[in-house]
């Protein structure tokens, strides 16, 4: 598999599970060590964490699956956290972390714990945690799956508004072929294991993108162009139209 | 009020039944004293020796405290340097288990050639039966550590310390207060035992020692007394680290 990502640019990357979809992001992360070939994060080589110097922790931001907050810190401590981690002192952290926080409009919940938060607001802090760094790659593994239908929408719209205000490069891992279309100018579709490329679609939708998108006739026929890509290559069963 | 008396109930009415029927068995069934004492007799033996046994569990608490709190520092401590590297963890942990086979009675002997008669032999008995369940505990608890953090914290270069601090450490409390309490009450049972062997000391007589003279005296409402002290030790010391590991984990909103 061969893949280049420009900087700057808003990737989708769907396909079947366990087709290595999370490896990939794990590997340009730098959290996995490749078995052969190289990543590249231009302008540096990613190496292995530990070697990775504080400028290199600030380029990369991961968003996971679930929130994965540390319970026993407030969303504002939580968000410092990564500041905090790359030695910058705890007061300065937390001044920092309110600008991400409001971002994801939870300007009003600053102090609460993540059990007094919804699902959905401890996904927000979870991207403002990621966001708190100035990433330039941003990095989400399926990070709304588990988020009702209406909650994940909402946050795509979010998400999909951060990027045009900060334009870092983004990779989102998704199985919903509608959310990858929404959200990126660009959906990679994979195979079943091992993966390739089956298509290399570039999303051609306006840039600004309301929720009624996903009802026009552009949006459901590239849609329907994913789709038939997919089944094509075994993944369809996971896959959610 | 209503529902804390509902809950306190249950308890106190067996409370009564049992010591009703032990009063009135052995008066009606005319068991001698000695044998078993009824509760009025014990009762009024530990009202008359009150000095003796107060002065008994200042002593015993003494040991069970001193040898719990050596195994809160050496126990968390060893969990800690175990959970840092694997190799180490596969090369010393079965023998700490050692620890919790080792019968405290037969090494007890041991204790009082290397420290002498005393608190200080007494103390490491109760160390000895209470520190393994701080050191599984703490070691399980850190070790149990949600993945995806641990890759957070490679994430943005933490160092070794600050992911310890920051999230091991607070992630493994809950499990480690398991291992608290636990020891808390093992550490009077090991102080105990270790009075039996180790506790002439000048001073105060330990509960341990109460108990072997009063039972050498055939004194059995004395013994039931101490009996009954040694185990109020233990469930007051347990109620102490349980409050505490409440109060802890409520701040660090963990699950226990």
């Amino acid at each position: 598999m061969d893949l280049s990502v420009e900087a700057g640019s808003f990737v989708a990357l769907v396909g079947p599970s366990g087709c290595g979809k999370s490896t990939l992001l794990r590997l340009v992360s730098g959290l996995e060590a490749p078995t052969a070939g190289t990543v590249s994060v231009v302008p540096a080589e990613v190496s292995s964490p530990a070697t990775r110097s504080e400028s290199d922790g600030k380029r990369i931001a991961f968003v996971f699956q679930d929130a994965h907050l540390l319970p026993w810190r407030t969303a504002l401590d939580n968000v410092a956290l990564p500041l905090e981690l790359q030695g910058v002192a705890r007061e300065e952290a937390r001044r920092r972390a309110r600008a991400p926080l409001g971002d994801v409009e939870l300007d009003d919940a600053l102090e609460r714990y993540p059990d007094q938060l919804s699902g959905g607001m401890r996904m927000r802090v979870s991207i403002a945690r990621a966001l708190v760094t100035e990433p330039d790659l941003l990095l989400l593994d399926e990070p709304f799956a588990a988020l009702d239908e209406l909650s994940r929408q909402r946050l795509d719209e979010r998400l999909r508004a951060l990027w045009a205000r900060r334009r870092m490069t983004v990779l989102f891992v998704t199985h919903a072929l509608s959310e990858a279309l929404f959200l990126s100018e660009r959906v990679l579709v994979l195979s079943k294991r091992p993966a390739r490329i089956v298509l290399d679609h570039a999303v051609e939708l306006p840039a600004a993108r309301p929720l009624a998108l996903r009802s026009e006739l552009a949006f459901v026929e590239q849609s329907a162009l994913l789709y038939r890509a997919l089944e094509a290559h075994g993944g369809l069963d996971e896959a959610r139209a | 009020m209503k529902r804390a008396l509902e809950q306190a109930l249950p308890p106190v009415v067996t409370l009564v039944l049992v010591v009703g029927l032990w009063e009135g068995g052995v008066r009606l069934l005319g068991v001698p004293a000695f044998l078993v004492p009824p509760p009025s007799a014990v009762a009024s033996s530990i009202m008359k020796e009150r000095t003796l046994l107060l002065s008994a569990l200042a002593t015993t608490s003494e040991g069970a405290l001193s040898g719990f709190a050596l195994s809160l520092c050496l126990g968390t401590l060893a969990g800690i340097v175990l959970s840092l590297s694997r190799r180490l963890e596969r090369g010393v942990y079965p023998y700490t288990i050692f620890l919790q086979t080792v019968p405290i009675v037969a090494i007890a002997p041991l204790l009082v050639l290397w420290f002498g008669v005393g608190l200080r032999a007494v103390a490491v008995s109760a160390f000895i039966v209470s520190v393994f369940p701080v050191v599984a505990n703490t070691l399980s608890g850190l070790k149990s550590v949600d993945p995806r953090l641990t890759d957070l914290f490679r994430l943005y270069g933490a160092s070794e310390l600050a992911a310890l601090l920051k999230l091991r450490l607070p992630s493994a409390v809950g499990s480690m207060t398991t291992g608290w309490r636990v020891a808390s009450g093992l550490s009077v049972i090991g102080a105990i035992v270790g009075e039996f062997v180790a506790g002439f000391s000048e001073g105060s007589a330990g509960l341990g020692i109460t108990i072997l003279a009063a039972y050498r005296q055939l004194r059995t409402d004395l013994l039931f007394g101490a009996v009954l002290l040694a185990s109020l030790l233990g469930l007051a010391l347990f109620a102490g680290v349980s409050l505490a590991a409440r109060l802890l984990l409520r701040r660090l909103r963990a699950r226990g």
